[in-house]
């Protein structure tokens, strides 16, 4: 049975669609302020007031006053806060980006493969050391991105091959078959790996311990090029939501949204992971929530993922954190433990709609 | 010229032709309808003409190649409504016709005009759905759903309307208020229809050519009448048609 639509109706009538629109925008500066406190919260085991002040000298380039956390804050602690909001925010974004493109609210690097992929790239740059002739630091990052998409293009041409609608469970079926074989490739390669055997092992567990202000700015470069490039395609992917076909119908030049969004889906999961390894679920998790306050118009998810990804971020790398205090847990556990939770959930809701 | 020209359109998946060799003609105000029985390769023409499927041999729009049209310029003088609808999120009805303005501003900067505003007020207007517009898509019936899509379409604003079973879940009153309001929409010139329609009764009421189909293959080109010639119908279905519909129809006396 339908809903009765009565009361709606005369809320309908009483405010014009203007108005309406109006009324939602609010959430960008609600997340935004949400993120700041977290930057705070996070730090909370230095006092508030002595990790500002250090903060604020060194952005003002005055000396930096003496207290004894100081060079903590500093060198490790800022610069993870920073790349863990990055990391969180492209994940998410990524995510949300695929979870449009395919219709399919499980679509995400994790469940897909993508990560994996971009992980095996990464573990085969380290163990052969392939290495770019200008940019010898960026030889992981590249092939962690070059991986990337050619997981993406491969897991994609086999489910249209299979099922042209690209439904739910054929997507994750293949995703999961894809990640199984990646993950004995990349087995393989850590066989051989020898010497390098512990930074590749570091890959897999996702973690960003030892994030640098080098990697943060390289995260940084990556979302804005790539974050904005997403949502400039906002329109494209509400109509890509309704449907492939509709989205043709309509006008949109599909062949052409679908390549870029791929590629830079690709380009921030490959700098991701090529930085902070494989943190699962992290693309599935945020739209999912973000979505349920915007309601499904690409136009508000996108942005409102931004900052809600890297506010879960931070929160779960906190969590990581304190949880277990002294012993830190990786980022990624904390992450798969509530993405696989939802997962669930979420595959429950869409198979029982049927 | 013609406003549509279809040349020599074959469509293959694997070795099976599923249209073979079909060329035909529609001049402004008309209305073409596609009949034949299930498989006769009628939604498959469809698909080939909105670029969906690939095929063979051209379609010409006001004497110009479809494929060289872009997108965007595409959507503006041929609008497709397709068989089957799905939906994954819950957009509202107003969102999702709403999209159907993307080929007049289709840049994230481009902004609604008041043109936009009043054809998709027209557009939910007309196919009755002002009262639902904030309703999730997920919760509509499948008549619901049908008419969303529709109006999605009238807010497109094409030259060319091609409906594949415009009346698809719907039940007789909005079967024919969509068939009175598509052919109040054709008497504005410069403006044609092609449609696939199952019911012959509706076919032979409202469309002026037809295009009978058996098997990929066409059967009969032209005006309506000559498509219910009775040795036609029958070969096409395999059945006798007009006794059949006599029957049917007798009951109401």
């Amino acid at each position: 049975m339908l809903p009765d639509p009565s009361d709606k109706r005369e809320d309908a009538s009483a405010s014009s669609p203007y108005i309406r629109r109006r009324r939602r925008e609010g959430f960008g500066p609600g997340a935004y302020l949400l993120f700041t406190a977290i930057m705070f919260a996070s730090s909370v085991r230095v006092p508030v007031k002595d990790t500002l002040t250090v903060i604020w000298a060194a952005i003002m380039k005055k000396p930096i006053p003496p207290i004894r956390a100081s060079s903590i804050i500093l060198s490790v602690r800022l610069p993870r806060v920073i790349c863990v909001a990055l990391t969180g925010a492209s994940l998410s974004i990524a995510g949300a980006a695929m979870q449009g493109l395919l219709k399919n609210p499980l679509a995400d690097g994790s469940t897909l493969g993508v990560s994996s992929g971009a992980a095996l790239g990464a573990a085969l740059a380290i163990a052969f050391e392939i290495t770019i002739p200008w940019l010898p630091f960026a030889g992981t990052m590249v092939m962690s991105m070059a991986f990337a998409f050619l997981s993406l293009i491969l897991i994609l041409s086999l489910a249209y091959r299979l099922d042209y609608s690209l439904s739910t469970s054929t997507i994750i079926l293949i995703g999961v078959i894809y990640s199984m074989f990646i993950n004995s490739v990349l087995s393989l390669v850590i066989t051989f790996a020898g010497d390098h055997l512990k930074s590749i092992t570091y890959w897999t567990m996702g973690s960003l311990a030892g994030s640098s202000y080098k990697n943060a700015l390289v995260l940084l470069g990556a979302m804005v090029i790539c974050g904005s490039l997403i949502l400039f395609h906002a329109r494209e992917l509400n109509a890509f939501a309704i449907g492939e076909d509709n989205a043709r119908h309509i006008g949109v030049n599909v062949r052409r949204v679908k390549l870029t969004i791929m590629i830079t889906v690709s380009v921030l999961i490959g700098v991701c992971v090529s930085i902070g390894g494989t943190i699962a679920f992290v693309g599935l998790v945020t739209p999912h929530m973000v979505r349920m306050i915007t309601g499904p118009n690409h136009k508000r998810i996108l942005p409102a993922s931004l900052f809600g990804g890297a506010t879960f971020l931070m929160l779960a790398d906190l969590a990581a954190r304190i949880l277990f205090n002294p012993r830190e847990l990786p980022i990624g556990v904390v992450t798969s433990f509530i993405g696989a939770l939802l997962f669930v959930n979420i595959f429950y809701q869409t198979r029982r709609g049927k | 010229m013609a406003m549509l020209e279809a040349r020599d359109l074959t469509v293959r998946y694997g070795e099976r032709a599923v249209v073979d060799g079909v060329s035909f003609t529609l001049e402004e105000g008309r209305w073409l309808m596609l009949i034949g029985p299930n498989g006769a390769g009628k939604s498959t023409i469809v698909n080939a003409v909105a670029q969906s499927a690939p095929y063979t041999g051209e379609v010409f729009f006001r004497g110009e190649n479809v494929r060289r049209y872009r997108p965007t310029e595409l959507a503006r003088n041929i609008g497709i409504l397709s068989q089957n609808h799905s939906v994954g999120y819950s957009f509202t009805v107003e969102e999702v016709v709403r999209l159907g303005r993307y080929s007049y501003a289709p840049g994230i900067f481009s902004r609604h005009s008041d043109a936009d505003e009043e054809s998709v007020e027209r557009a939910l207007e007309l196919t009755g759905l002002t009262p639902l517009m904030e309703q999730s898509v997920l919760t509509l019936s499948g008549g619901e759903l049908q008419r969303t899509f529709l109006a999605q379409l009238l807010a497109q604003n094409p030259k060319l309307l091609i409906l594949d079973e415009p009346t698809n879940h719907l039940d007789l009153v909005y079967q024919k208020q969509v068939f009175a309001l598509i052919s109040e929409w054709l008497r504005e010139p410069g403006r044609a229809v092609i449609s696939v329609v199952h019911d012959l009764s509706l076919a032979r009421a409202y469309g002026t050519d037809a295009l009978l189909l058996s098997g990929g293959r066409p059967v009969y080109c032209g005006p309506i009448e000559g498509a219910f010639a009775p040795e036609t119908l029958n070969e096409v279905y395999s059945m006798d048609v007009g006794e059949w519909m006599r029957r049917m129809l007798g009951q109401w006396r």
